[in-house]
């Protein structure tokens, strides 16, 4: 299977006292497909930024891409969970998704013009081309997810990662992005955390639910467990395109 | 006004208007765009403690401010990268005993220093021609380096985790902006004094940003502004002999309130607008 995506073994992470995680351990293939789902507060984002580079952990080991978070970030994609940062910054739709381009080895120096088509075909892709000079703080939320989106593509990644990409866009798009990820998961491993259990089982190999610990299933199935694990209360599940129940529905804690 | 500009203080603070509105108008839109304004304060007074210190050993003050202003702004960099939570806290109290310390430094120090006020407001109508043979060269680095770097800051200025993702690395081209936020800050202190450096940094770039939409189109635009607000206020300084760094300060602020009112105006005819 050759070096895996995502190695993770006895992670433990606290802000201060209180972990936020503990003894999470999972290995994703590469070429996956995987949903994070869990409670908010649960850890979902803490542990995208640990596989990202930008917090470290307190006890255990990631490797992405067999090697450090840090050593292996410029092959990594990041969409952020709020796109509302800054919304009176002087940056224009173009210049945004530019940023995808930036590296640490082209540091100090112009982007080339490759680096502009390449941003150009993916503004088109998610359909802000005819906004490109706009300002962004101009733009709508969902507008605004499209194009970090093409920020996060730019990096031309080999992981991507994706923190509720769907939370302010329309459903339209909403189906539109999976669609892209669902044809891009051909090359790049894609991890998404998510809310839409629904939408998201028609496309994913593997989930993983996050409650402060982390649960894996490799074959795409939310169990019982996991939304037991979760939410504790009843969850309506739509797997794989078929509009059937999966879980009895039970008693709330 | 031109027969004033037969006098060599008034070339001299002429120039060190524009040198000084165009480190400005790079930096401040950098500090506005970063919420850094509080921060320059903070170095801004802190320089007290290097301006008092260089008096009591007898060295020039202009060395004295600028080794407080630079490692005062260090320290506050390091601070604000490390814990964002506590960077209020430092800058108070940098800001705070830099001052006690250039107040107790001038307080052991023999003499009468009627000179000291120039330093809190400023002596645009002082500067001597060596003064500008530091700015020049000044504002020279700063445009250099923000050419350069161009990029990399406003991928930092905008949105600093996803740049940390990328490998660029932040946390040093921040040390670098803190590095020409203290420098620029002793070329302020010159001009309008240590107590309006915030006005001088924030103002300009506060107006550009309305009326752009790219950040170096805000650099150019808040040094012009700069420059507007400096020849202005030095002309009517001079024609009414008032303090020239408070005149200066008033003439900005003027513009400020300019812009918010014609905002106002502009907001309330667009909703207008949308009704018909």
């Amino acid at each position: 299977m050759g070096i895996p995506a995502i190695e993770i073994k006895d992670l433990w992470f606290a802000y201060d006292r209180i972990p936020v995680l503990k003894e999470v351990r999972f290995t994703l293939q590469q070429g996956d497909f995987m949903a994070i789902i869990g409670p908010n507060g649960g850890g979902k984002t803490t542990l995208l930024k640990l596989m990202l580079g930008i917090l470290e952990p307190k006890k255990g080991t990631i490797q992405i891409l067999g090697r450090k978070p840090r050593d292996a970030r410029e092959r990594l994609g990041y969409v952020p969970q709020s796109t509302d940062i800054n919304l009176t910054f002087p940056i224009s739709v173009f210049e945004l998704a530019l940023m995808g381009r930036l590296s640490r080895s082209r540091f100090g120096r112009r982007y080339s013009d490759e680096d502009k088509e390449k941003v150009a075909a993916l503004l088109k892709k998610v359909g802000m081309w005819d906004y490109r000079f706009w300002p962004v703080g101009n733009l709508s939320g969902g507008q605004r997810q499209r194009i970090f989106i093409a920020r996060a593509l730019a990096v031309e990644p080999a992981i991507l990662f994706l923190d509720e990409p769907t939370a302010s866009v329309d459903r339209e798009f909403e189906t539109g992005l999976y669609e892209i990820l669902d044809g891009l998961n051909k090359e790049v491993t894609v991890v998404v955390i998510t809310h839409d259990v629904g939408v998201v089982s028609r496309y994913v190999k593997s989930v993983a639910c996050v409650n402060h610990t982390l649960m894996f299933h490799e074959e795409g199935k939310i169990t019982k467990e996991m939304i037991d694990m979760a939410y504790k209360c009843p969850v309506d599940l739509v797997a794989h395109g078929l509009p059937h129940r999966v879980l009895p529905e039970h008693e709330g804690e | 006004m031109w027969e004033a500009l037969h006098f060599e203080f008034m070339r001299n603070a002429l120039a060190a208007g524009v040198f000084v509105s165009i480190a400005c108008g790079v930096v401040g839109t950098l500090v506005v765009v970063n919420r850094m304004v509080f921060i320059s304060g903070g170095i801004a007074h802190a320089a007290y403690g290097g301006i008092g210190m260089a008096l009591y050993f007898g060295i020039s003050p202009l060395i004295g401010a600028g080794v407080f202003s630079v490692g005062s702004s260090l320290i506050m960099g390091a601070v604000s990268l490390k814990s964002r939570h506590r960077t209020d806290t430092i800058i108070g109290v940098l800001w705070a005993v830099g001052m006690a310390m250039g107040v107790i430094f001038v307080d052991l120090t023999p003499g009468y220093h009627v000179d000291l006020m120039s330093y809190l407001f400023g002596s645009i109508l002082a500067v001597p021609k060596s003064d500008l043979y530091f700015m020049f060269p000044l504002d020279l680095v700063i445009i250099l380096v923000v050419l350069f770097f161009f990029k990399e800051f406003l991928a930092i200025s905008y949105d600093d985790e996803f740049a940390r993702v990328r490998g660029i690395p932040v946390n040093a081209l921040y040390l670098l902006l803190f590095c020409m936020i203290g420098f620029s800050v002793v070329m302020i202190i010159r001009i309008v004094g240590l107590i309006l450096v915030i006005a001088l940094l924030s103002i300009p770039p506060y107006i550009a940003e309305k009326v752009t939409d790219s950040l170096g189109k805000m650099m150019v635009l808040s040094s012009l502004f700069g420059i507007l607000f400096t020849v202005i206020g030095l002309w009517i300084s001079y024609r009414f002999n008032l303090t020239s760094g408070a005149a200066i300060i008033l003439v900005a602020g003027a513009g400020f309130f300019l812009t918010l009112a014609l905002d106002r105006f502009s907001l309330s005819d667009q909703s207008q607008n949308a009704e018909v």
